[in-house]
């Protein structure tokens, strides 16, 4: 009975232990100097929070458990430690549904096991279920959107309505299931329409709306990991899961802002398919060669680089910074303009850049450098298009309207580096690229960026 | 026992802790920090070990085994992209040094 007690209260402590650095690991993150360190902290708090738990009492399984974590852990940092930068979103996206996928098979367990928890706990069972199987599904489909295997976003009449069908059936299913205890067959059904939610919910919404939609299926992991917490009465895993639900809630909400999306306007609207019919665009694209635009930057006061996904795709970050660099040689002021969404996610370009091991401080936030272009001799984008579409501000007919932008056309010049003649990612026609001071660079990020060094240096 | 209303307190502070420690964050952190917050429900794991280890019937255990499978997928892989994202971090300064 002693020896008992005493595993019990070393687990609890190792909890509380590993809840404390869990806090204090996010509160470092959130800050870019201290940030290295925040993770290292919380990593940690993971490992003894695992190590204990092989103490609980009444556990057996104990090969079959590490068989699945050796399994799920080295597949996991295999992939983690292969996946390319310009990839992250999507990892993300994965890890975080098998989050949700292991939250609901505790779940699923709990139920099938026919553990009496009493009512309160076999409610947040099975919304904790629910929750974590939609996050599991709706992830791994978001997960294949990014990746690409599967780009066309399914959209048809009613969707929303068969959508709200599916949640009424599994809220009746899941009221069989607190108040009879189903048996397996219930518990089974709820799990299937739990998952075919997630991911009718997922394949509507459109590969720009990813990011705040894989931020919310975190938050929703979160939460159904501290519902679970609840029922299998583990604190670390209820504190952990509600810091992360009410975090992510709150970074979901920040990130559908800098789109000017609302959270509902994402999950139940379709994105894009208006854009289409957007507004002719007067005027022609101008090419120019690299020669010319080197000579033009060589001579600038101050140029702006405004970079975007497709720079990343290209992997011309690097090279994009020795172009700064000699450009920050010759005295130049050499600034990068970042948006709120540039890349895939909010602060996924701030990422690619630090590998190319740009500095943070020469990268600025949309509201510190906006002003900035008016000032600036040359705006430089790489790869970036929706995010300097002037139709945002001017056309309340497009898709894009009322999103902040970076104000690329009230610069002196503009290049766009730019790979053919096809529309952003959204499909949207760029208004930017048909100004009277606008040239368009044609090529491969990275070749073309070459060029450009090559065109310095040979001043 | 984690009961009634202590529950309650406890789910509210740590919302309250979840939302003030985001609440002042730059966008150059937003993608990192997701990355972090993903990882630390990684805990999950250490749930579907207890329910793995508590599982009878073949398919609690098979349950149970993608649960700890998954679960550990989360922990480590969160852990390892973040990691990954936020050794790039440096500023001008320390480079030269």
């Amino acid at each position: 009975m002693s020896e008992f007690i005493t595993a019990r209260t070393l687990i609890e402590a190792s909890y509380f232990l590993a809840a404390i650095l869990f806090i204090y690991g996010l509160k470092r993150m959130s800050s870019p100097v201290t940030a290295r360190g925040g993770i290292v902290w919380a990593g940690a708090g993971m490992v003894v929070a695992t190590v204990v738990t092989f103490l609980y009492p009444g556990m057996t399984n104990y090969v079959l458990m590490m068989v699945a974590i050796a399994t799920g852990g080295g597949l996991a940092w295999i992939s983690g430690k292969r996946v390319a930068m310009t990839d992250m979103p999507q990892m993300i996206a994965l890890y975080n549904g098998m989050g949700g996928g292991a939250a609901a098979a505790i779940a699923a367990v709990e139920l099938f096991r026919g553990a009496d928890h009493g009512l309160t706990f076999t409610i947040l069972a099975v919304l904790g279920g629910f929750i974590g199987a939609v996050s599991f599904s709706g992830s791994f489909i978001a997960f294949t959107k990014l990746q690409g295997f599967k780009s066309t976003t399914i959209r048809f009449k009613g969707q929303n309505l068969v959508n709200l069908a599916l949640l009424l059936a599994i809220g009746v299913v899941g009221v069989i299931l607190v108040t009879q205890h189903g048996g397996n067959n219930v518990i089974t059904l709820f799990f299937v329409l739990a998952l075919l939610l997630g991911i009718s919910m997922t394949v509507q919404i459109g590969g720009a709306d990813m990011p705040v939609v894989i931020s919310l299926y975190n938050a929703l992991t979160g939460l159904a990991v501290a519902f679970e917490g609840f029922v299998l009465q583990n604190a670390a895993m209820i504190i952990a899961g509600t810091v992360v639900g009410a975090a992510g809630s709150l970074l979901t909400q920040l990130m559908a802002k800098a789109m000017n999306r609302s959270l509902a306007n994402v999950l139940f609207s379709s994105f894009g398919d208006t854009a289409v019919e957007g507004s002719e665009v007067s005027g022609s694209m101008k090419p120019i060669d690299a020669a010319d635009v080197g000579v033009m930057m060589a001579f600038a006061n101050k140029v702006l680089i405004v970079p975007g996904y497709g720079m990343a795709v290209a992997q011309a970050q690097h090279k994009v910074w020795e172009l700064s660099k000699l450009l920050i040689d010759r005295g130049v002021d050499v600034k990068f303009a970042i948006h709120p969404v540039a890349g895939r996610m909010p602060g996924h370009m701030n990422v690619l850049l630090a590998e190319a091991g740009v500095p943070y401080d020469v990268i600025y936030d949309q509201d510190e450098i906006n002003a900035e272009f008016a000032t600036a001799d040359v705006a430089l984008v790489i790869g970036a298009n929706d995010v300097v579409n002037p139709v945002a501000r001017t056309d309340p007919s497009s898709p894009i309207y009322g999103m902040p932008i970076l104000n690329a056309d009230y610069a002196k010049n503009v290049v766009v580096i730019k790979r053919g003649q096809g529309a952003g990612f959204s499909g949207i026609e760029n208004a930017l690229f048909f100004l009277d001071q606008t040239r368009m660079l044609y090529g491969d990020g990275q070749e073309m960026a070459s060029e450009l060094i090559q065109a310095v240096k040979a001043l | 026992m984690i009961d009634g209303f202590i529950a309650l307190y406890i789910f509210m502070l740590a919302g309250f802790v979840g939302h003030e420690i985001i609440g002042r964050v730059p966008a150059i952190l937003h993608t990192p920090l997701m990355s972090g917050s993903n990882f630390i429900h990684g805990i999950v794991l250490v749930g579907a070990m207890v329910a793995l280890g508590r599982a009878d019937s073949t398919l609690e255990l098979t349950i149970g085994f993608i649960g700890v499978f998954l679960g550990a997928g989360n922990a480590v892989g969160g852990y390892v992209v973040t990691e990954r994202m936020l050794e790039m971090f440096k500023s001008s300064k320390e480079k030269k040094s």
